[in-house]
């Protein structure tokens, strides 16, 4: 089934389902959008109508706009929480303000990253920020996401993976990853919803890596996904062995892993990719049954393969987002295409 | 200079021209600024008005059109050549019809917002753009029937009406009812015919004999008794003067055209509609009324002149939307004569230049003009390398986007000065991993050693080194410029003693020091960086021989070079006595 396209006027570059409470098993029907690149810029909310399907099971409801509100400069992430505040100047250079790239709510708890290198911590109920982490990166953070409650993991543009611990009193990540070879940019990040040391990567050269940041230095799987940057990667939150990704190229990917019982290297099958895989020593002490699909191992059990979800070629797909069996991505040819029935 | 083909129309710029100003102009990509100006200083501030001529583009509903259409215009550009030609002009005429329901989509919702705004001027603004899509949709129609899918005789006043009909419907829905009422389409027995069970020549013989008959009944007066009757069967005889009786129910001269064309010459052939055309529309104005521009342009399309249609629809809008996209459609159904123009690019380039052009001075739809240029073969490249420096970066993800266009299509130029630009700003700010992840991206080495003198300078200021999660990883990257190289070796130097691990600590340095990449000025530093190491037990004489050897080549201050004298032999004789040593 095709997703069906809404063009709002406005390029968008994030979007983000309404979260839906949890065990309701309801399909997720609100979705905000938010505006990049216009001389006044939008968050928008979103509905899909009805839930209820026709006789024939059609969904031909097109997005209908709630309501809207203004926001100075492009809207660079959304978060859906209960409460609503403002910090100003949260990022900033000495004489200017900085971009705020990315933020990261687990209520009430909110991060937030910026060009200016500085990664923050707010609670949603105070006005002064909790936190400041000066100068944790040189160069800019482009995302990040909670690993534990007081832990996130950041991504910047000389493509490491820094650990924070709020925990602990000093400045300094708690551990840096990165590839060996060329620091390519990382764009955006993603833990599995289930084991919190696996992890998924997009960066500039569309390459998506999964890596386990228990062990070592380098990731499991290396992936070609893309021919540009790859700016948002997603697990899906309750069937994590479907991954989502969407670039610039103007692909959105929806990736599908099949496991065998034991532990099996990660394959690529026919798609244009290659894997690099590392050898993957089976760690101790694991339960054999629990361990993920995406780490590698020896035989070739498993199989990876990736569909295109849009039906053709459109400008960069600059978000998506998936809840139950629901995709929504936004592109800067200004639409927003909603996908119901994902095979998830 | 060419003579201009209409006058044009002043336009009034609000709250100029009070206290004796001057106004002085210049031309930007797609607007005019007007300033205020004065020979002699006055009070008060000037002010500076920005003219622009294209007031659509910054419509939210027709901003879906350029959007839309954008998607259409790159399949159409992907249509292979080697497909046979029947095959293609279906397909040509699908996105034709893909083209119109974009604009109807956009006329509808255009048309709720005018039914609905609450300001009199905003409803009049929609009830105007209305208007003028729907003339550019009749347009189009009208184009599709006669050029794209070229319809011959017998079908193609068929075409005809469908497309009268179309438009009818649009403005006069009781009219409509009306004519249904009269509309011959009724007559099942007429229209048996040209579902083409028979020839055009079976039909037009028995088409004869039926208007004949009906011309006979008329001359004796059989209808005499029923006036209605009778007028009926005079318009079915396609008798002139009674249809122009019915002009309130016509509105338009076309409609009267293909009426008219119905009753007397249902097999009308291409090369003979204008001469209907020109007369319909003669007789349906009448002497006083002058023929608008929407109708000159309908007559130049019935008479097939394809340029005229094109150059009058060009002057009439004021947007190269229009335009830009049937020119296209037209060119890869092979219609435009190759017609060069005195610039070297021919008609389809010109208007596809023009309009991409007008997107690209757009704040947001700048990302579509990308495209146009691209299926530009002689001049797309060159303006995108013009425009694509001028477009403002105000966050690295936008940069990124800009940079991604550039890299795609090989312009290195205009890569290395957007690097330039954001790492230069980035330095600016203090963000010294992000210029050097810019020059990377560039592979700029310049501004590489650059940012490494900045590292080097911030170290002897301070003493110690900054942005460590910088350095410590530079990996291949330390590659890009020998001062990079020197400033990551350095500080793994500075490492390696750290961890106490000094005969590696000393290679390296010594390693620094002969391959010749040090900065001069710093060649004081390093000497009196190896000044402890030479106190240290483990440096051999081969490394003590090598450092004294490179001291000597430098011209220093006394003091320093005294103690730095010292350390060496003190070294060189610790070094000499230890090897010498045999352990018993």
């Amino acid at each position: 089934m095709d997703p069906t396209a809404k063009y709002i006027s406005q390029k968008i570059s994030r979007t983000r389902w309404r979260p839906v409470p949890a065990g309701l098993l309801q399909q997720p029907e609100v979705f905000a959008a938010g505006s990049w690149d216009n001389e006044s810029n939008r968050v928008s909310i979103w509905s899909l109508g009805d839930n209820d399907s026709d006789t024939d099971g059609e969904f031909d409801e097109e997005p209908r706009l709630l309501c809207d509100s203004e926001h100075d400069g492009d809207v660079m992430d959304l978060q859906a929480l209960s409460l609503a505040h403002v910090w100003e100047r949260a990022h900033r250079y000495s004489c200017d303000n900085a971009p705020c790239t990315a933020v990261v709510c687990r209520s009430p708890e909110l991060v937030s990253v910026g060009e200016d290198g500085r990664v923050i911590l707010y609670k949603a109920d105070q006005t002064e920020v909790v936190r400041v982490i000066e100068n944790a990166d040189s160069s800019t953070i482009h995302a990040v996401t909670f690993l534990r409650t007081t832990e996130v993991l950041t991504v910047n543009s000389i493509g490491q993976l820094k650990m924070w611990d709020f925990r602990q009193q000093s400045d300094s990540p708690a551990q840096i990853l990165s590839l060996t070879g060329d620091r390519v940019p990382l764009h955006c990040v993603d833990k599995h919803p289930n084991q919190q040391h696996i992890v998924a990567t997009g960066g500039q050269d569309g390459m998506l890596c999964i890596w386990d940041v228990r062990q070592g230095n380098t990731p499991f799987s290396l992936i070609e996904a893309h021919s540009a940057e790859m700016w948002e990667v997603h697990f899906h939150p309750s069937n994590p062995n479907h991954l989502f990704t969407c670039s610039e190229d103007g692909s959105l990917l929806h990736w599908e892993t099949t496991s065998g019982s034991d532990m099996s290297t990660l394959l690529q099958r026919g798609w244009n990719s290659r894997v690099v895989s590392h050898s993957g020593v089976p760690l101790a002490g694991e339960d054999d049954s629990v361990v993920s699909s995406w780490l590698a191992g020896d035989s070739s059990k498993n199989r990876l393969e990736a569909t295109h979800m849009l039906p053709s070629q459109t400008l960069s797909v600059n978000s998506l987002d998936v809840l139950e069996q629901c995709l929504v991505c936004g592109t800067d040819g200004e639409a927003v295409y909603v996908h119901r029935q994902l095979p998830v | 200079m060419e003579e201009v083909d209409v006058e044009p129309s002043p336009m009034l710029i609000p709250s100029t021209g009070f206290h004796q100003r001057h106004l002085g102009f210049e031309w930007g990509p797609g607007d005019l600024l007007v300033y205020e100006t004065n020979y002699k200083l006055s009070a008060g501030s000037p002010l500076v008005h920005v003219v622009r001529k294209d007031e659509d583009i910054c419509s939210p509903i027709l901003r879906k059109l350029f959007n839309e259409s954008h998607l259409i215009f790159v399949g159409l550009q992907k249509i292979k050549e080697d497909v046979p030609s029947k095959n293609k002009k279906s397909q040509f005429v699908s996105i034709s019809k893909n083209y119109r329901s974009v604009i109807r989509a956009c006329m509808e919702e255009l048309q709720q917002n005018a039914v609905s705004a609450q300001d009199g001027s905003l409803a009049s603004q929609y009830g105007d753009q209305v208007s003028i899509l729907l003339a550019i949709e009749l347009i189009w129609n009208l184009c599709e029937v006669l050029f794209i899918d070229a319809a011959p005789a017998g079908s193609l006043l068929l075409h005809l009406l469908d497309w009268v009909r179309l438009h009818k419907s649009d403005v006069d829905a009781r009219a409509r009812e009306v004519l249904q009422s009269e509309s011959p389409a009724q007559h099942q027995s007429y229209w048996d015919v040209p579902t083409g069970t028979q020839t055009l020549t079976e039909f037009d013989v028995k088409w004869r004999h039926w208007h004949e008959e009906c011309d006979r009944c008329l001359q004796d007066n059989t209808f005499a008794s029923n006036r209605h009757l009778e007028t009926i069967v005079k318009i079915l005889v396609g008798d002139e003067d009674t249809i122009l009786e019915q002009k309130e129910l016509l509105s338009t001269w076309y409609h009267f055209l293909v009426t008219r064309l119905l009753f007397t010459h249902p097999t009308i052939k291409p090369p003979d509609l204008h001469y209907y055309a020109q007369s319909s529309m003669n007789m349906f104005l009448g002497p006083r009324a002058p023929p608008e521009p929407l109708d000159i342009i309908l007559l130049s399309a019935f008479e097939f002149d394809l340029h005229q249609v094109i150059k009058d629809c060009s002057i009439a809008l004021n947007n190269w939307w229009f335009v830009a996209h049937l020119t296209d459609l037209l060119d890869h159904c092979k219609l435009l004569q190759s017609h060069n123009l005195h610039f070297g690019s021919n008609l389809r380039e010109f208007l596809v230049l023009e309009y991409a052009s007008g997107l690209f001075t757009h704040h947001s739809l700048w990302q579509l003009a990308v495209d146009y240029f691209d299926h530009c073969p002689e001049f797309g490249r060159v303006y995108l390398e013009l425009q694509i420096e001028r477009i403002p970066l105000d966050t690295e993800r936008k940069a990124i986007k800009v940079l991604r266009i550039c890299e795609d299509r090989q312009m290195s130029e205009q890569v290395r000065s957007i690097c330039k630009i954001m790492a230069k700003r980035a330095l600016r700010n203090n963000r010294l991993g992000s210029a050097l992840s810019w020059s990377i991206r560039a592979k700029d080495a310049a501004f590489a050693t650059l940012i490494s003198e900045r590292f080097l300078q911030d170290y002897c200021n301070k003493g110690s080194f900054t942005d460590l999660d910088l350095l410590d990883n530079l990996g291949p990257a330390m590659l890009l410029s020998d001062r990079l190289t020197f400033l990551g070796k350095y500080r793994e130097f500075h490492r390696l003693y750290g961890e106490n691990r000094f005969s590696e600590a000393a290679k390296l340095l010594l390693s620094l020091m002969t391959a010749k990449i040090a900065p001069r000025g710093l060649w004081m530093t390093l000497l009196t960086d190896a000044l402890p190491l030479l106190e240290q037990k483990e440096v051999k004489t081969r490394t003590t021989h090598a450092l004294h050897s490179h001291f000597t080549d430098e011209d220093i201050e006394s003091t320093k070079t005294e103690l730095l004298r010292l350390a060496l032999a003190r070294n060189l004789a610790m070094a000499i006595v230890k090897e010498g040593t045999i352990e018993t």
